[in-house]
């Protein structure tokens, strides 16, 4: 066993760090979205970002190697640089389409998306398939050269703002319920695709409920084969593991959490002074440290060519966990902050302790998103340990 | 970065696994259990026979000079088997003797307690909860020790007993004079403790500075901690295992959801905590400046893991579970000695909390 990174990446550490120290922050006049756009470029032309994207397609294509990804997140967290984009669009489509797209939409679509030229949003819930999503019934019927779409989609974050979305629809309606479905590109910016926000309950409008009425797109614009979209759509799910971002952050939320004890006061003294206070940071500590340790060692044996067993199919569960402790220990913590609504709009993690609602409210977020926790435990018994099926067939696992 | 078994540790934990799982297998986890002594005199010397007690003695004294990772790993597998006997004794013993020994009291005790030619044992904890090296009462003064101490592992059994005093440690022969034993009642019949009594008892004086004795403290918490860790895994297939085979309704119990998510609850707080305690014990060996931290917090997780896990296990089995003689009571009754063995999770969190400067 060893942690340490040894010289050679010790030494491409401070090559990232002289990159960022000429680079970043940019100077002061220019305006933030492109100053950002550029910097980006540069981190891409040396090889620090969208490592396993090919140079073709606008990536970097770099040699695998996750510990230099993992020093590239470090050293681009310290100094606040901007790393890759987040999104529906970077971690789900480009994925998928470098597995399975044609050559034409991996050029037109991957390299405007990873530069965040066009943004994409992902129409697989609907409202009577969440859980059970391949039961989905949004309708595609080819007419001529066209996928005509009618049906409805929900949740769907960020629809707002796309400017495509990918879609699962049910192509072949005779087919089998995993057989009938298809992975379409869809514009959004047309007649027969009407938005309307849905607010939720932390106050926030980031989803949609998204209402197609004969949407058209070309009959190209098909990833995969026809009535394969599902398989299409679950080869995206491998590439949705990257549970070293999902631990860094419970981290980043720990410290903050501790720092919150420091400064909420009981009864005239930090609350940290309490003993189940400090019981329960303590108790909290562990498993934030036990998922640390059982990623890196998930990666080393990644690397390796290795089985980590179980681990896999229980870090999404594993993380819900965690953040549902950390939601209940602020809750307390806060005091009265608890009584309101996190703060709305931008600059609301500079203001009060009620920033911390948005973790009480969003810890739910996750739980459901991505696969309900049930849906979770399902995968876990099944799938991990080998326990027999209970009929509730392609669950929706680990997607979004 | 490499955290993941060499081939040589993956090849040493499955031995050791292999050989304690046949054997207990076949009867000597049980013979042991049910036995006056919680001693199997066979079973041990295969174990000893394996080098398990000379994993982390120097290769000079006839061991294989490994870390506390490698005997982790061994205390992981011999959790998962139920494995009994005075290991943890044994080994704490030798490391406490490697690391602050004289010349002549390693010649003397180390090649036996390598080979398992000796038993070792130590006694750390005082009565009033008191584990920490600085808190130890027991005094040797001219060569002669007295004090009481508590959870010690097979203490009439043990040729070598390293036993915590203020100062350091006081080393006390099987045949010494002046030590009264108290058997105990106690739940885990797969390693027996008792308390010990020294009056005036001739002692060897091992001398070390609280903080540093206090690693002696740190490795039988991180060894606790993996031990419980291989016994919830073990209690997790366990599990698995009776719901894919007993049948109720006209099919296998496991089909039930309910019942499924119990398991998969359990499988998301045991899997992760390995990580947890290889760390523990990577820090140990590597001095890192949190090793004691993590120590206690590994203890104190696991604690609760195993114990948790064992209860689940238990009603997960039903009435079969909570017989004397189904094994599952065997691996509840280890979770007791880990949760409760040189103190309750809440204590090593206050002291990690402590360290960590809250
Ligand atoms: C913040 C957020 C963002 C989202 N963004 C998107 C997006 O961009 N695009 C998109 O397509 N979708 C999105 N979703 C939708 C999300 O994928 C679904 O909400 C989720 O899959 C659950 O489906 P559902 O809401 O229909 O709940 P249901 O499936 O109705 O589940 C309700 C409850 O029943 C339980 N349950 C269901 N089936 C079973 C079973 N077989 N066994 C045991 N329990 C069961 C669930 O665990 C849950 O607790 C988002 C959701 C949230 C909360």
């Amino acid at each position: 066993m060893d942690l340490e990174l040894g010289s050679e990446y010790e030494a491409f550490r401070q090559e990232v760090a002289a990159f960022l120290a000429a680079h970043w922050p940019p100077a002061k006049e220019t305006d933030a979205r492109a100053a950002a756009s550029a910097f980006r470029e540069r981190a891409v032309a040396r090889g620090y970002l969208y490592r396993s994207i090919p140079k073709a397609y606008g990536g970097s294509e770099q040699a695998p190697d996750p510990l230099k990804g993992r020093v590239i997140r470090e050293e681009f967290a310290r100094v606040g640089a901007p790393g890759e984009l987040q999104g529906p669009g970077v971690s789900m489509l480009v994925p998928t389409l470098l597995a399975c797209g044609a050559d034409w939409q991996k050029e037109r679509f991957v390299a405007p998306t990873l530069r965040g030229e066009i943004v994409w949003c992902q129409g697989y819930s609907e409202p009577g398939a969440g859980s059970d999503l391949a039961s989905l019934r949004t309708r595609g019927a080819l007419e001529g050269e066209s996928w005509v779409i009618s049906g409805q989609k929900v949740w769907t974050t960020m629809a707002h703002l796309a400017d495509y979305m990918f879609i699962l629809v049910r192509t072949e309606p005779d087919a089998a319920k995993h057989d009938g479905i298809s992975y379409l590109l869809l514009d959004m910016k047309q007649p027969g695709v009407t938005v309307r926000p849905l607010k939720q309950m932390t106050g926030g409008r980031e989803f949609n409920e998204v209402f197609l009425d004969g949407a058209r797109t070309p009959k190209d614009w098909i990833v995969g084969e026809r009535g394969r979209g599902w398989q299409v759509s679950r080869t995206t799910l491998k590439h949705e593991r990257d549970t070293v971002g999902g631990q860094s952050r419970t981290e980043d939320m720990f410290g903050k959490l501790v720092e919150l004890a420091k400064d909420a006061q009981r009864e005239g003294q930090p609350a940290l002074a309490s003993g189940d206070v400090r019981q329960e940071l303590a108790r909290i500590e562990a498993y934030v440290l036990a998922q640390r340790y059982s990623a890196y060692r998930q990666m080393s044996m990644d690397l390796a060519g290795q089985d980590a067993g179980l681990i896999g199919v229980l870090n999404k569960l594993n993380g819900t966990m965690i953040g549902h402790h950390i939601a209940n220990l602020a809750q307390d913590l806060i005091g009265d902050a608890a009584l309101l609504m996190p703060p709305q709009g931008r600059g609301g993690n500079r203001r009060g302790d009620e920033k911390w609602v948005n973790q009480i409210m969003g810890s739910l977020g996750v739980a459901i998103a991505g696969g309900a926790s049930n849906i979770q435990r399902n995968v876990i018994a099944e799938r991990g340990l080998g326990l027999p099926r209970d009929g509730a067939e392609g669950q929706k696992g680990t997607g979004a | 970065m490499r955290f993941r078994l060499s081939d040589d540790q993956a090849a040493l934990q499955d031995a050791v696994r292999d050989y304690a799982l046949r054997e207990g297998d076949a009867g000597a986890r049980r013979r042991a259990f049910e036995s006056d002594t919680g001693f199997d005199a066979d079973f041990w010397s295969g174990l000893m026979d394996l080098g398990v007690g000379g994993l982390a003695c120097p290769e000079d004294a006839g061991g294989l000079g490994l870390g506390v990772t490698d005997l982790a790993l061994a205390a992981e597998a011999l959790g998962y088997a139920g494995a009994p006997g005075p290991f943890l004794g044994q080994v704490l013993a030798a490391l406490a003797i490697d690391r602050f020994g004289s010349p002549a009291q390693k010649d003397r005790w180390l090649p036996a307690l390598a080979t398992g030619q000796a038993i070792g044992t130590v006694a750390l904890a005082e009565a009033g909860d008191r584990v920490r090296a600085a808190d130890w009462t027991a005094r040797l003064e001219g060569g002669r020790l007295s004090g009481e101490k508590r959870q010690v592992l097979y203490p009439e059994l043990a040729d070598i007993t390293v036993v915590g005093v203020a100062g350091g440690f006081a080393l006390v022969e099987k045949d010494a004079a002046g030590q009264t034993f108290e058997a105990l009642d106690v739940a885990d019949r797969t390693r027996r403790i008792g308390h010990v009594a020294y009056a005036e008892t001739p002692a060897d004086a091992m001398p070390a500075e609280a903080d540093a004795a206090e690693a002696l403290v740190d490795a039988a918490l991180v060894l606790t901690a993996a031990d419980a860790f291989g016994g919830a895994r073990r209690l997790l297939d366990m599990s698995v295992d009776y719901a894919k085979t007993r049948e109720q309704f006209g099919g296998p119990i496991g089909r039930f959801q309910g019942l499924k998510h119990q398991l998969a609850n359990m499988a998301v707080e045991v899997e992760p905590a390995r990580g947890l305690y290889w760390y523990a014990a990577y820090a140990f060996d590597h001095g890192a400046p949190d090793a004691r931290r993590v120590a206690a917090l590994a203890k104190a997780h696991l604690g609760d893991v195993y114990m948790q896990t064992a209860r689940a296990a238990v009603e997960a089995h039903g009435g079969i579970g909570y017989t004397w003689e189904y094994d599952a009571q065997i691996w509840f009754k280890r979770a007791m000695f880990d949760f409760a063995y040189l103190g309750a999770p809440s204590r090593h969190r206050e002291h990690a909390a402590r360290l960590a400067g809250w």
